[in-house]
């Protein structure tokens, strides 16, 4: 008959007018964010880098951007650079995360966040002092050993340098 | 005495709220009724083939994401599957169940998109459309967990998948397969008896199934029209040989058919998840392959039956570290090839609920 | 109950109070005012507070309507300005006068300017018969709701104004749409009021109202339910929006409007729902007259569950096509109309002036009517519309 399709409609929209919501006010409240989430504000630790450039050959869109000078004081390897420049565009990022899977070093690592709205452009690009000066909260995402330790970058501490290598 | 009537031409796109992105039809309307259509494309041209003739193999994926944009899973199983054909690398059986498992929430997630927008066409204020997306959110959650991403992936690689899914995401895919059966009822119970879709859906826009073939239309549309082909059936690619499922097929292939056989296909889905979740063994996740792979002299096609159709991407290879040639075959430019035999003699509320039923993606229409 | 000409000042107290200060008041011994003064200014100001009380509730009933849509679709809904997001409707007034009134070329610039101006004015004058309370209202009309009928079609002209005016193709179609669906529907709408009227014998909303022995929803079902589709589609309202149609035709006829010429058509678009729930109520649901309760609280309460139940609609239903629209108008309406005015004008020539038990039995009758007329006509109208199962068929390996 006709117009009892529409009656079940109907009481289905009314019965979720009872229901909970499921979007939630982004800035008073978030969604709970993955461990592995692939997010902005690199973590780069100077002491594991040897300067290799894996990460910049590696990114699809080339941009990191690495100036190094020999003799190094990487505190695991021999053999390094040091590295001056370690510029990385996020303005052009798109988070894929292949700089951090061809790091032999495990120095780069996903960030967290995703808050780092800027006005101009050129502020997107992370400089080498942000990157050391940075609170490192390390998305796991293609880094087993923090998901061996059920690390969670909002729910636990920073890492140092010490805690986040495969050894 | 007749009165006078002329045809009036609209242009309608590149911006305009339901061609799904860039897209543009010039329409010739006889009153209501539309007596041709021209579909214009190419405002999202990125030029993704010749891209990849610049990238490396790993690198590519990256690309893949981003041509549909709504199903990257399934567009990253069919490159990583090229590859792999062209390189002859097997990937153990613990990455070929869970590409299969993120394969299947992939369709579920575009078929979701897909009946929303079309609901949406319709005209019914957005709400399918927020109930599937509230669906999709917990799709998207899970995709999080997995791999970090919400909608450009880049999961798989070559030889595999790139880590292990974390324990979370085994309760999360537990719990989505108790409770999605009951959603997808809720959708039906909201819109599928609805008189009104009825009468705006049914025997508009038929496509034949004869004429299907002959614009070599590929998936839900397809077998809409009636044709029993499904490349997970037809030539199994990972472990879909190993699955149960069956492929619902139409009766008449009009806008109402093409939206049942999507909401039976997310049922199948969940079936075939049940059965992954049960079977999927252990072991590594990728096979031994150097991140720089070199495939040797020659060309491969690998396909997929993706949400939209089959997805097939065709690499020329000469030894080198990146493709020679990368073809894409891209379900929905080839599926929009038949837009004009559904549109004429139509009305312009018809246009656009076609055109939703259609489910096209500009991001793989213009690469 | 005689229907001679009521002095206004004698009807309306609040306007008869303000009448007689304003003429009495004396300066010096001498009467500042004269006679057509105080009755201009008295006029004014409860014109001026009838208006302002509609447009205030309609803008508050933006919030309402887009809170609860918001709830029907599961999501939050505009919550940021004030509490509860209350103040959204200001900050939206806000925005639209500071956005730049842009005119395209190619415009037919009076007709253009002057289109939200004659779509915003019929809405409002509907209020200016609808009975509030017991002597609540602006004027009692001896032809009220004729009154309505007519103020009620002049819109279709604004429409078909804004749609040619604005020199664009989709804005043409929303208005021919327009201008189609809201002929169409003035047949149903004005054949089931007739039906009130038979019972009545008056036009005046008021009489309406005071000779509702029972809410006329109970003895003119069929009635309430043809005026229910038609005015929905009046109002341009889901499921028969095909005039904005906003998947189809952008934003119909109002697509080239910008700033606060758009937020006029927006306006009025909100303020008709109220409009069209004060007249149900007033015709089918005993208007402001109720146990217990004041009587513009009634009033109010009637109307916000007939806004809530359009609202409701809007939520749900899909939008229908334009000859589907017009076919539902013409072959399921119209008969339908024709049906329910025949068989009461069979009852009140029989009954009389009912009261007491044989409103009951005519209420009886009426509803028998009701549902074995859907019941049938249902049938025809979905013999085609069957829903259909996918056929599941096990590949095998094909």
């Amino acid at each position: 008959m006709y117009g009892l399709g529409i009656a079940k409609g109907l009481a289905v929209t009314f019965r979720n007018l009872f229901r909970k919501p499921f979007t939630v006010q982004y800035p008073e409240e978030a969604v709970p964010q993955a461990a592995r989430f692939r997010g902005e504000e690199f973590g780069w630790f100077e002491e594991r880098c040897t300067g290799c450039a894996s990460c910049a050959k590696y990114c699809p869109l080339g941009i990191i951007k690495i100036v190094t000078h020999p003799g190094g004081s990487n505190m695991q390897e021999g053999q390094s650079y040091t590295v001056d420049t370690f510029d990385i565009d996020i303005g052009r990022c798109m988070f894929c995360g292949l700089c951090v899977e061809a790091c032999p070093y495990d120095a780069l690592f996903m960030g967290s966040g995703f808050e780092r709205g800027q006005y101009v452009r050129d502020d997107l690009i992370i400089p080498i002092e942000e990157l050391k000066s940075a609170e490192r909260r390390l998305s796991t995402w293609y880094r087993p050993q923090l998901e061996g330790k059920n690390y969670h970058p909002h729910k636990d501490e920073p890492l140092s340098w010490e805690e986040v290598g495969r050894k | 005495m007749p009165i006078r009537t002329e045809p009036i031409t609209v242009n309608i796109g590149p911006q305009h709220p339901s061609t799904h992105g860039v897209f543009r039809m010039r329409v010739t309307f006889d009153g209501e009724m539309i007596i041709d259509v021209e579909p214009i494309f190419g405002y999202l041209h990125r030029g993704s083939e010749k891209l990849a003739e610049e990238r490396t193999y790993t690198q590519v994926i990256t690309l893949t994401d981003r041509l549909d944009y709504v199903s990257s899973m399934s567009n990253n199983l069919s490159y990583v599957l090229a590859v792999e054909k062209l390189s002859g690398i097997v990937p153990p059986e613990r990455a070929m169940y869970l590409r299969v498992i993120v394969a299947e929430l992939q369709r579920i997630v575009s078929h979701l998109v897909a009946t929303g927008f079309f609901l949406n066409d319709v005209g019914a204020l957005a709400t399918p459309l927020m109930y599937c997306f509230r669906e999709r959110e917990k799709i998207l959650d899970m995709f999080e967990m997995l791999c970090g991403a919400r909608i450009t992936l880049s999961f798989m690689r070559v030889g595999g998948i790139f880590q292990d899914a974390p324990s979370e995401f085994w309760e999360a895919l537990t719990d989505f397969l108790e409770y999605m059966p009951g959603y997808i009822d809720e959708y039906e119970r909201l819109i599928t008896g609805n008189e009104i879709l009825l009468s705006r859906t049914k025997d508009i826009g038929v496509l034949s199934s004869e004429q299907a073939i002959n614009s070599s239309i590929s998936g839900p549309i397809l077998r809409a029209s009636g044709v029993k082909w499904d490349l997970r059936k037809a030539d199994p690619y990972d472990v879909y040989d190993r699955m149960e499922f069956e492929i619902p097929v139409g009766t008449v292939g009009d806008n109402y058919d093409r939206y049942l056989i999507r909401i039976a296909e997310m049922r199948e889905s969940l079936k075939i998840l049940q059965q992954c979740v049960n079977q999927i063994p252990d072991g590594p996740i990728r096979a031994d392959t150097a991140n720089l792979i070199r495939p040797p002299v020659g060309d491969a096609y690998g396909h997929v039956e993706g949400p939209k159709g089959e997805l097939g991407f065709y690499l020329v290879s000469d030894g080198g570290i990146s493709p020679y040639r990368c073809k894409i075959r891209s379900s929905s430019l080839i599926n929009l090839t038949a837009l004009k035999d559904m549109l004429v003699d139509t009305k312009l509320a018809d246009m656009i609920v076609t055109f939703g039923s259609v489910d096209i993606n500009m991001g793989e229409v213009d690469r | 109950m005689d229907n001679a000409y009521v002095p206004f000042k004698e009807a309306n107290a609040f306007y008869g109070n303000l009448y007689q200060f304003l003429t009495d008041l004396t300066i010096f011994g001498v009467s500042p005012i004269p006679d057509w003064l105080a009755y201009l200014i008295a006029g004014f100001l409860i014109v001026f507070s009838v208006i302002n009380t509609v447009v205030i509730i309609t803008t508050l009933g933006t919030w309402v309507e887009r809170r609860l849509i918001a709830r029907f679709q599961s999501r939050l809904g505009p919550n940021r300005w004030g509490p509860w997001g209350l103040l959204t409707p200001i900050a939206d007034a806000v925005k639209l006068l500071s956005k730049e009134d842009t005119k395209p070329d190619g415009v037919d610039s009076w007709v253009f300017n002057l289109a939200p101006l004659m779509f915003i004015v019929p809405p409002i004058l509907i209020f200016a018969v609808i009975p509030y309370s017991h002597n609540a209202y602006i004027s009692n009309l001896n032809i009220g709701i004729l009154f309505i009928i007519a103020v009620t079609t002049v819109p279709t002209v604004a429409m078909f104004m804004a749609g040619w005016g604005s020199g664009n193709r989709y804005s043409l179609f929303g208005a021919m749409r327009g201008v189609a669906q809201l002929v169409s529907y003035e047949v149903p709408m004005v054949l089931s009021i007739v039906g009130v009227l038979l019972f009545v014998g008056s036009l005046s909303m008021v009489d309406i109202v005071e000779r509702q022995f029972v809410p006329f929803i109970l003895v003119q079902p069929l009635g309430f339910f043809i005026f229910f589709i038609a005015i929905s589609a009046e109002m341009n309202r889901s499921p028969f929006d095909i005039v904005e149609a906003d998947s189809e035709l952008v934003a119909g006829f109002h697509t080239e409007y910008s700033g606060m010429k758009w937020g006029t058509f927006q306006l009025a678009e909100f303020i008709a729902p109220f409009g069209a729930a004060s007249i149900m109520t007033t015709l089918f649901l005993k208007g402001w007259e109720g146990p217990i309760l004041p009587g513009p609280l009634w009033f109010f309460l009637k109307v916000g569950f007939v806004w809530f139940i359009l609202l409701w609609i809007r939520a749900t239903l899909p939008r229908l096509r334009v000859d589907q629209i017009m076919g539902l108008a013409w072959k399921f309406l119209f008969p339908l109309g024709l049906i329910n005015l025949f068989v009461t004008a069979a009852e009140v020539l029989a009954w009389g002036d009912p009261t007491g038990s044989e409103i009951w039995l005519m209420a009886g009758i009426n509803w028998t009517i009701a549902v074995v007329c859907l019941v049938i006509s249902s049938h025809l109208v979905s013999a085609k519309l069957t829903t259909r199962n996918s056929v599941l068929e096990n590949a095998g390996n094909n």
